[in-house]
């Protein structure tokens, strides 16, 4: 039997504000344990919420982002349940009215087989609520230790609809909705320090049936890698549940790196029932059409706004307007290059290439290149005007690198310059030619390509400096 | 509406509250009480009233992002039942 696979996603992203979303406490992540909470974090009797503009602002930018609705009242509710790192018994969070409503994300999938492909993924809401403490589960004599530091730093949890059909699309769609929530600067995207949190509800059922199969929730992923391994591993554990004769149980699991397998959390039959109801420490939020209006009008322009106009302003190949845009920093760099002199499509190239891959293989971002965009235009002019070629660039760009000088200087200092001087080509050509009697008659009798090799002995005896383009045309025009 | 027993040792687990046999049957006639005043409640028209989120018509006031709280946890942990390395301590917990 064909399965068809069904994802939706909850991801929990903290906030960037300074304070809590209901205390004024710092949010700031590895402090001394406990030393970031106030009377609210810690729930002493009596201790009243008050909101946070900035987490509200976060959230409307979000709705904005996505094109959703962003509510104009909307409610808090509490979630009843017992743990030591909620203090207070219950979760202040948003239930029947969210802040955000609808929208939806665009995704660029990258199939295991076959070509990537688009694909748009609606939303069903996204709300405000507060994070819980941290339990440390070692050293304490049989006791577990609480650090309420967490506790209160602004969620934003926002909910898919499960419109997933493969773990590459969930992917996908984790890592768009990661792009853009760093993108507007709502979050700042630290997974590690679980900035970005997925919880992964998945089913199967067979191809061609409308409803649901029952689905489980993997909680808690933190790595694109894990959310693509625990996917993989849950849907062929449920295939071979339902192909065995068994149910699928709804149920909590955790995913385990190590073994890269899921297990039970918890199942339905002890599955909390968190009984909402409104708080009522805290009246409906009421945002105004004015608020709204500021923050539309504040948004930065979003990732396909921007790669739309690359390809427009720059003429730039969809693939390339989308790589260039992966992170602001990336597209800023991208902009500052062509604005400093450099030719669009060379800029694009160098970037995505020889740039990109030295930051990579130095763990380096963008922001840290010691090569900023004004010195890659420089070296970048001197290939469009035919000063030096392309191989002999990318030796410049490493010295560039290493030293910090400008593409000029090196050039300069070390002889680079191309050599365009028909002359001394034309005696190279005339040596190589003499030397390669075979590679001559190969091309007469129809070979174009045997000429390449010899372009590349040009090169070589001009010391890599020759125009190739040069050193192409004048062998053509002898041995013709 | 009304609740068993059964529903009543349920929302007392849920609240974690202990009852005993006795206190079960009672709660449950006092519950049902409750709901019994809900179900008259519930037979009024409201048909086109906009359901209430709060008892008073007022908004959430909002503060700015600011983070001035001081570090009391040397004040906040004097009173707790156990703490060590900073940290409150509580019967060992692992889901």
């Amino acid at each position: 039997m064909k399965w068809e696979v069904v994802i939706g996603l909850e991801v929990h992203t903290q906030l960037t504000t300074k304070s809590k979303i209901f205390s004024a406490a710092s949010t700031a992540f590895g402090a001394a344990p406990n030393t970031q909470t106030a009377v609210v974090d810690i729930a002493l009797p009596g201790a009243l919420p008050v909101m946070n503009r900035g987490a509200v602002e976060r959230a409307i930018q979000f709705g904005l982002a996505i094109g959703a609705k962003v509510n104009r009242k909307s409610i808090f509710a509490r979630k009843n349940y017992f743990y030591p790192d909620l203090p207070k018994g219950y979760q202040i969070s948003q239930f029947e009215l969210p802040v955000v409503e609808g929208g939806a994300i665009t995704i660029q999938v990258q199939p295991a087989k076959g070509d990537p492909y688009e694909k748009v993924i609606n939303l069903t809401r996204a709300h405000l609520e507060e994070d819980a403490g941290k339990s440390v589960h070692e050293d304490f004599h049989g006791a577990s230790g609480i650090d309420l530091n967490r506790a209160g730093t602004p969620l934003l949890e926002i909910v898919s609809e499960p419109e997933m059909r493969s773990a590459a699309e969930a992917v996908a769609y984790a890592k768009a909705l990661y792009s853009l929530v760093t993108w507007i600067g709502i979050c700042d995207g630290n997974m590690q320090e679980g900035s970005f949190r997925c919880d992964v509800n998945v089913s199967v059922r067979p191809e061609g049936q409308a409803e649901f199969g029952t689905r489980r929730e993997i909680k808690n992923l933190n790595s694109f890698k894990f959310i693509e391994q625990a996917i993989k591993y849950e849907v062929q554990w449920q295939i071979d549940e339902i192909e065995s004769g068994r149910k699928i149980q709804q149920a909590t699991i955790l995913f385990d790196p190590d073994s890269g397998e899921t297990r039970m959390m918890r199942s339905k039959e002890d599955a909390h029932d968190y009984r909402y109801f409104p708080d009522p420490d805290l009246p409906p939020l009421v945002i105004s059409e004015e608020w709204i209006e500021r923050v539309q009008r504040e948004l930065p322009e979003l990732p396909v706004a921007m790669q739309a106009r690359f390809a427009e302003q720059y003429g730039l190949s969809a693939y390339d307007a989308r790589t260039l845009t992966a992170s602001k920093e990336l597209a800023a760099f991208f902009e500052a290059t062509v604005a400093a002199g450099a030719d669009a499509k060379l800029a694009a190239n160098w970037i995505m290439g020889d740039i990109s891959a030295t930051l990579n293989r130095e763990e380096k971002t963008i922001a840290d290149s010691p090569v900023n965009a004004e010195a890659l235009a420089g070296l970048i002019k001197r290939i469009s005007d035919n000063t030096i070629n392309n191989k002999t660039a990318k030796d410049v760009l490493k010295k560039m690198w290493e030293s910090g000088d400008a593409a000029d200087v090196i050039i300069e200092r070390d002889g680079l310059k191309q050599e365009s001087d028909t002359g001394a080509i034309e005696a190279i050509v005339d040596a190589v030619l003499a030397a390669n009697p075979k590679a001559i008659e190969e091309y007469r009798s129809g070979k174009e390509k045997a000429l390449n090799a010899l372009v590349g002995q040009v090169m070589k005896g001009s010391g890599g400096k020759a125009n190739p383009g040069m050193a192409l045309e004048l062998l053509k025009k002898k041995v013709g | 509406m009304s609740l068993s027993q059964d529903d009543v040792r349920r929302i007392a687990r849920l609240a974690r509250i202990a009852v005993s046999d006795d206190e079960v049957q009672e709660s449950q006639s006092q519950l049902n009480q409750l709901f019994a005043l809900i179900e008259e409640m519930r037979a009024v028209n409201t048909d086109g009233i906009e359901p209430m989120a709060h008892a008073q018509d007022v908004m959430l006031r909002l503060r700015e992002d600011v983070a001035t709280a001081p570090n009391r946890r040397d004040a906040f942990q004097a009173v707790a039942p156990s703490v060590e390395n900073g940290l409150y301590l509580v019967p060992k917990v692992i889901e």
